[in-house]
């Protein structure tokens, strides 16, 4: 492999890694509270139709800058209200989280696929997220193109990774959620109300979540269509086992599955005759062999992951 | 608690739940401008207007039963097998293969051949996921869905290279579809005119099979005694992750079998988006008939009169038929938050104090015992 294809390569693979990475640190705060939210993907799916809007409503006009701001905002929102309503099926009404996560999948899938076949209907592109050099570094040889020549949310999703650490490990918050994940009835016995805490993890978790579906929309493909999201929020579920529940671990990881992509995108470019499909198939099946790999890590997870808790209930 | 309330706290439940999930589509609905009562009408009378429609209800009903009897047999054994719409592409794929290379057959020998290879198929590809569940700890929801993006990968790839018809290459259209299967593999048309099919005596033959295989047999209390509890089933000496297994490959079977009679029995040939969501759609009938076979069949009848409902919307009140899984989502939502309140005892004892409470209920033969020491 030539050094250049070695340069397109992490270039190309640094933003791919982005929406992956932010839904799969908000997942890490669902999971760390000890909720599995599978339903992480249909609300990747409302976030990127919901974000995708408001620029597509007022193209052409001079305000697209804020239209973009405009898209995530919404796609953060109705994240959080999708985590809220997860909340209350699972938490609140204590359903197996598992099958629940599938319906809240196949609702966030279903209001993006049903409000954007009714009003626009075809694909359509926007102009969305241009890139932002940043002045000085981004002329750096080599580090530059690979780290600051990319849009803004770029940036932010990078900075969110250690954020994310600092919150879950340096703050009363992120102790108490990582308290009702690991024994909610010791949190509670100490005056944290569990109940609070899991919803407002969930809300974080599917606010990051749908920004994370905005910035497929909006910053990679430019464009929406039903099945934009194809399985990433699936994939970022499994990169939270891949990366021990570690914001750190998971950047790791979201690197790892977005150099996958760019490399298979370049081997295309590069005229290697290989049946598009199978490069396809390629992120799914790493997914299946990571999970299968990172078998050891499961016993570092969370210890109440995926027990609902009822505070009457007899142990 | 006396029986009158548990009977009114249950339909209470059910009644709440029901009105929280039509509430929410009519929310979406009104989202795009329908008119939802207007829509709901469409999509649950609509179908019943003549024999076509009801024949059509059927039709969608036969693929949703084997599905879910799958489902069924796998969440009842402590593994949720999401994977049936993968699943049922594989089982179209190895079906289709056979019935064209052993063309020749007589009909007797092919079409069982045909639905076998289909139910073999998946089989096999749901053992994978059984496999990697109870050899490597997948979590076998995830492993289940990455196997239906591959499968999908797999499905267009031999639809368009291999397993293509060679008259869309010499034509020149180039429609991804195999060759139309040998007539010695197609199911019988019950009601002339119509596309309802023979499958459906299968699938109900398979319903009462499915039941005495879980509650009429060794295996099958092995297989329902490892979901219920995999500690107190292995002490029993039950190897979980034999029925593990077993599960997955009974769910990937009868998926693969509906593919296969999807196949032999309405389209002849494989096409794209032949399975339209029925590996969904099953996994809501499986909850919605109770994960038993004598509910499923009855749910596989509504949720074929949804399906085709929905189809109608999308013609009649321009109501895109995403529509469904919206419906299906919000049904898998209110059931499985319906059944913990129906099964937590001390849910049902904080709603009768809050009824004595409010002077609703009399304080005799109401005495908390659900959830006593």
């Amino acid at each position: 492999m030539s050094g250049h294809m070695l340069y397109d390569i992490l270039s190309l693979g640094v933003p791919f890694s982005v929406a992956l990475l932010l839904a799969a640190l908000g997942e890490m705060f669902n999971q760390r509270a000890g909720v599995f939210n599978l339903g992480c993907d249909g609300i990747m799916s409302l976030g990127a139709f919901l974000g995708f809007l408001p620029p597509y409503l007022l193209r052409g006009s001079a305000h697209a800058s804020l239209a973009n701001l405009g898209g995530f905002a919404v796609a953060a929102a109705a994240g959080a209200l999708m985590g809220l309503l997860f909340a209350l099926v699972t938490v609140s009404f204590r359903a197996p989280q598992g099958i629940a996560g599938i319906g809240l999948q196949m609702l966030g899938w279903g209001m993006a696929g049903t409000i954007f076949r009714h009003f626009i209907g075809g694909v359509t592109g926007v102009e969305g997220v241009s890139a932002w050099p940043i002045p000085l570094l981004s002329r750096i040889p080599y580090l530059g193109g690979i780290l600051f020549n990319h849009n803004p949310v770029v940036y932010l999703a990078l900075c969110a990774v250690p954020a994310s650490w600092f919150l879950l490990m340096k703050t009363p918050w992120g102790l108490r959620v990582r308290a009702v994940g690991t024994h909610p009835r010791a949190a509670d016995t100490m005056g944290t109300s569990v109940i609070r805490v899991r919803y407002q993890a969930l809300a974080l978790g599917g606010a990051m979540a749908g920004l994370g579906g905005a910035y497929l929309s909006l910053c990679q493909a430019k464009m929406f269509a039903d099945d934009l999201v194809a399985g990433r929020g699936f994939i970022a579920v499994a990169l939270v086992y891949f990366g021990r529940w570690s914001p750190f671990g998971i950047l790791g990881g979201a690197l790892l599955f977005s150099l996958a992509q760019a490399l298979q995108l370049s081997i295309q470019v590069g005229g290697i005759k290989f049946p598009y499909e199978f490069a396809v198939m390629l992120p799914y099946l790493m997914v299946i062999l990571v999970l299968a790999l990172a078998r050891r890590s499961r016993m570092l997870g969370p210890a109440a992951l995926g027990r609902p808790y009822d505070r009457e209930m007899r142990v | 608690m006396g029986r009158r309330f548990k009977l009114l706290y249950a339909g209470a439940v059910v009644l709440v739940a029901t009105l929280a999930a039509t509430a929410a589509a009519a929310l979406v609905l009104s989202a795009i401008g329908a008119r939802p009562l207007a829509t709901f009408a469409v999509i649950f009378t609509g179908p019943l207007h003549d024999l076509f429609g009801v024949t059509e209800i059927l039709v969608r009903a036969v693929p949703l039963i084997l599905v879910a009897l799958g489902i069924a047999i796998s969440f009842r054994s402590g593994i949720l097998n999401i994977g049936a719409e993968g699943q049922i592409m594989i089982g179209i794929l190895s079906g289709t293969a056979v019935a064209l290379a052993l063309a020749g057959l007589p009909r007797l020998l092919l079409l069982p051949l045909c639905l076998l290879a289909g139910a073999v198929g998946g089989a096999l590809w749901g053992g994978i996921a059984g496999v990697l569940r109870a050899r490597l700890a997948v979590n076998e929801i995830l492993s289940t869905v990455m196997l239906n993006y591959i499968a999908a990968q797999l499905y267009t790839f031999l639809l368009r290279g291999p397993m293509i018809d060679p008259n869309e290459l010499m034509t020149g259209s180039g429609t991804p579809q195999s060759m139309r299967l040998p007539r010695a593999a197609w199911l019988d048309r019950l009601v002339p005119g119509t596309r309802l099919h023979s499958g459906l005596l299968l699938a109900l033959a398979l319903a009462f099979l499915v039941w005495f295989l879980l509650w009429r047999t060794t295996l099958g209390f092995r297989m329902r005694a490892a979901g219920a509890g995999s500690k107190a089933a292995r002490y029993a000496g039950i190897e979980v992750e034999r029925s593990l297994v077993m599960a997955m490959l009974f769910a990937g079977g009868f998926a693969g079998l509906a593919g296969a009679v999807e196949v032999t029995g309405v389209h002849h040939r494989a096409i794209e988006a032949i399975s339209g969501g029925y590996g969904f759609a099953g996994i809501v009938v499986a909850l919605f008939g109770g994960l038993h076979p004598a509910g499923i069949v009855p749910a596989a009848v509504f949720f074929g009169l949804l399906l085709v409902g929905a189809d109608m919307t999308q013609r009649s009140a321009g109501v895109p038929a995403n529509m469904i899984l919206v419906l299906q989502g919000v049904v898998i939502l209110a059931i499985v938050s319906a059944k913990m309140y129906l099964a937590n005892p001390y849910a049902q004892d904080r709603a009768a104090r809050l009824l004595r409470r409010a002077g609703l209920l009399r304080a005799e033969g109401d005495v908390p015992s659900g959830a006593g020491p």
